[in-house]
């Protein structure tokens, strides 16, 4: 197992590096000199020639990476042309928030997406697996953020229920735990967790449905087993792989967020990066893109460290 | 039903096999697959509602009751049902139903060109990764591994953003996005196919590269790639419009169900209904390519 676990991480870390040149090159790709995608387009020329220097644009492209990427690692992901703060300080604050939505919305759709699943796949071909497969179909089809748009609709406009924009009242960016803040959280939370119920759904069932077509069921209710203990196997065959899919479905939240944070003007990293781009403030763009590619890729090497360790069949492979 | 017994050989048949025979059976193939979409009447749906919103875009300018860009100072943000405004009109007074129609031009553009694109591109890295195997292999798998390590939506935002707006922009970072799974796929069909006995057999009885990859390699790889990327064109069309959703596609005043939302947005308190509207339409789509996908995979499997 920890010889698993040291070949996974060393697996890792050239894809980090890979990902980590992506990122990179997102600055040569924004037209024109990259200094003017890192500088207001109304500084003067000697800053502009002081600026390329300092940030080392007239040196070769790997040297210039081979100095991004120390700086990157020790925390300085330069600063932003918009606003002028540190772009890791503004993530920070945002990514909190993100998170928090993320993991609302993931216990949502993870929760309502295994129960459906599960129970889809061990009844295929009744009328709640019909149900079950209809709702899944639907989760991965609706573009979200028009789903949030009609919950907005529906929710704010026509019954004036629930707030549509923000983390709190009155443009609150610091999260409470009281009535007024959930309110605002229940919106984005439902719109987000639709894609992760879908996709739930959809691999639970499959899933199931694969573990009930195996021998060894049989063998166990011949045995005479109570089907309360049968359903016991069966979680524990379908168990690993329900594991995945949620941890990598956690991971495109984050990433995925962007646009409902948009729509519901939630002060996350989506938010951020929305923002970024309206000003073409490629330092917040790139910063944003390396932190949460970063979390993917850490995420994915949990997930695989998590799966092997509770299914023994993987370390064979 | 009856018509899944036509894809085994009746016993009779398997005794001499020669070549009409075999052609035979792979008609029969094909008439399987005919006969059970025949019976599928999603899917039949799904294809008649798609027909309707991809020839509507093509012929916009014969049926839309009005000129796209035609504006209206009176006549804003009408609600649905208005006098010659069946769908009402958007926020510089401009006929929704027309808007529609001519949007899905740029949407349906936008959403199956990258998946076209990384189909052939994929396909090829695919196909080149796993039947040379070996460092090439490794090589164009690995690099395929670095864009995996990227959210899908995050890696389509961050090129468009880098790159700017534009429609051509879009398509070129909707196809980074689709070119990795894409050449997944059929790199593992190709391995497979690669290590089968007849793929030997027709090498040591002469068969050139050339001839193995084109006979037997391309034609297993096909099907599946291409029930696979039909899969992908949904999420494609969401990720499209949403990019102008984000003002990352397509410039106003061009009419695009994303960037139609994205302008309507900040009118649902006036008529929330008209700027739900093209949301709906981008649902329809994707929602019957989905179906259509999942149809046509089961019609296609031999395992039934």
């Amino acid at each position: 197992m920890f010889g698993y676990i040291l070949r996974r991480v060393a697996y890792a870390i050239p894809i980090a590096l890979g990902v980590s040149i992506i990122v990179f090159s997102l600055v040569h790709l924004s037209p024109g000199d990259p200094i003017n995608a890192v500088i207001a387009a109304d500084a003067p020329a000697e800053v502009a020639q002081r600026l390329k220097e300092a940030y080392g644009f007239d040196k070769p492209l790997p040297v210039q990476y081979g100095k991004w990427l120390l700086r990157a690692i020790t925390g300085d992901l330069g600063v932003s042309i918009a606003t002028g703060r540190a772009v890791a300080g503004e993530i920070t604050s945002a990514a909190a928030n993100t998170i928090m939505l993320a993991f609302f919305a993931g216990m949502l759709g993870f929760s309502i997406g295994a129960v459906l699943g599960g129970i889809a796949g061990y009844n295929q071909g009744s009328w709640i697996d019909k149900v079950a497969t209809t709702m899944a179909i639907t989760g991965v089809s609706v573009p979200h953020y028009w789903l949030g748009l009609v919950l907005v609709i529906v929710f704010a406009v026509e019954l004036n229920m629930l707030p549509a924009m923000g983390m709190g009242p009155g443009g609150s960016r610091d999260w409470a735990w009281d009535v007024a803040h959930m309110r605002h959280l229940v919106l984005p939370m439902v719109t987000l967790s639709v894609i992760p119920m879908g996709i739930v759904t959809r691999t639970i069932r499959a899933t199931v449905a694969e573990v009930l077509s195996n021998e060894f069921v049989q063998a166990l209710r011949a045995k005479g087993l109570l089907e309360r203990q049968v359903l016991g196997h069966i979680v524990k065959n379908a168990g690993p792989t329900c594991l995945a899919v949620m941890g990598l479905q956690f991971g495109y939240l984050l990433g995925g967020s962007i646009l409902v944070e948009t729509v519901f003007s939630w002060p996350g990293t989506g938010f951020l990066l929305n923002d970024a781009i309206f000003r073409r403030d490629i330092p917040v763009l790139q910063g944003v893109i390396l932190i949460l590619a970063m979390f993917f890729v850490l995420l994915n090497l949990m997930v695989d460290i998590a799966q092997t360790a509770i299914d023994p069949r993987m370390r064979r492979a | 039903m009856s018509n899944r017994v036509e894809v085994r050989p009746a016993p009779a048949m398997a005794t001499g096999v020669d070549t009409a025979q075999v052609a035979a059976l792979s008609r029969g193939y094909w008439s399987t697959v005919a006969g059970r979409l025949g019976t599928d009447y999603v899917t039949i749906a799904c294809g008649l509602v798609l027909i309707a919103i991809v020839s509507a875009a093509i012929f916009a300018d014969l049926i839309a009751p009005a000129d796209p860009y035609k504006t209206s100072i009176v006549r804003r943000l009408k609600p649905i049902g208005f006098a010659n405004h069946p769908l009402g009109t958007d926020e510089l007074g401009r006929d929704m139903l027309t808007r529609l129609i001519y949007g899905g031009r740029l949407s349906l553009f936008m959403g199956v060109l990258p998946v076209v694109n990384a189909l052939i591109v994929g396909g090829i890295l695919g196909m080149i990764a796993g039947f040379l195997g070996g460092r090439v292999n490794m090589a164009i798998m690995r690099v395929m591994d670095v864009f995996y390590a990227f959210p899908s939506v995050l890696l389509a935002i961050a090129i468009s953003g880098a790159l700017g707006a534009g429609v051509t922009n879009a398509i070129v970072s909707l196809t980074v996005v689709f070119i990795p799974p894409i050449t997944r796929v059929t790199e593992s069909v190709t391995t497979q196919v690669r290590n089968l006995d007849y793929v030997e057999a027709a090498r040591a009885s002469g068969a050139g590269t050339q001839t193995i990859l084109r006979v037997h390699v391309l034609s297993n790889v096909l099907g599946p790639i291409f029930i696979y990327s039909t899969s992908l064109i949904s999420v494609s069309i969401i990720l499209a419009s949403g990019l102008s959703f984000l003002g990352l596609g397509t410039e106003p005043p061009e009419p695009e169900w994303g960037l139609m939302l994205n302008t309507l947005r900040q009118s649902i308190y006036i008529n929330p209904w008209v700027a739900a509207l093209p949301g709906a339409v981008i649902f329809a789509t994707s929602l019957c390519f989905n179906l259509l996908s999942d149809g046509l995979r089961t019609a296609m499997d031999v395992r039934l």
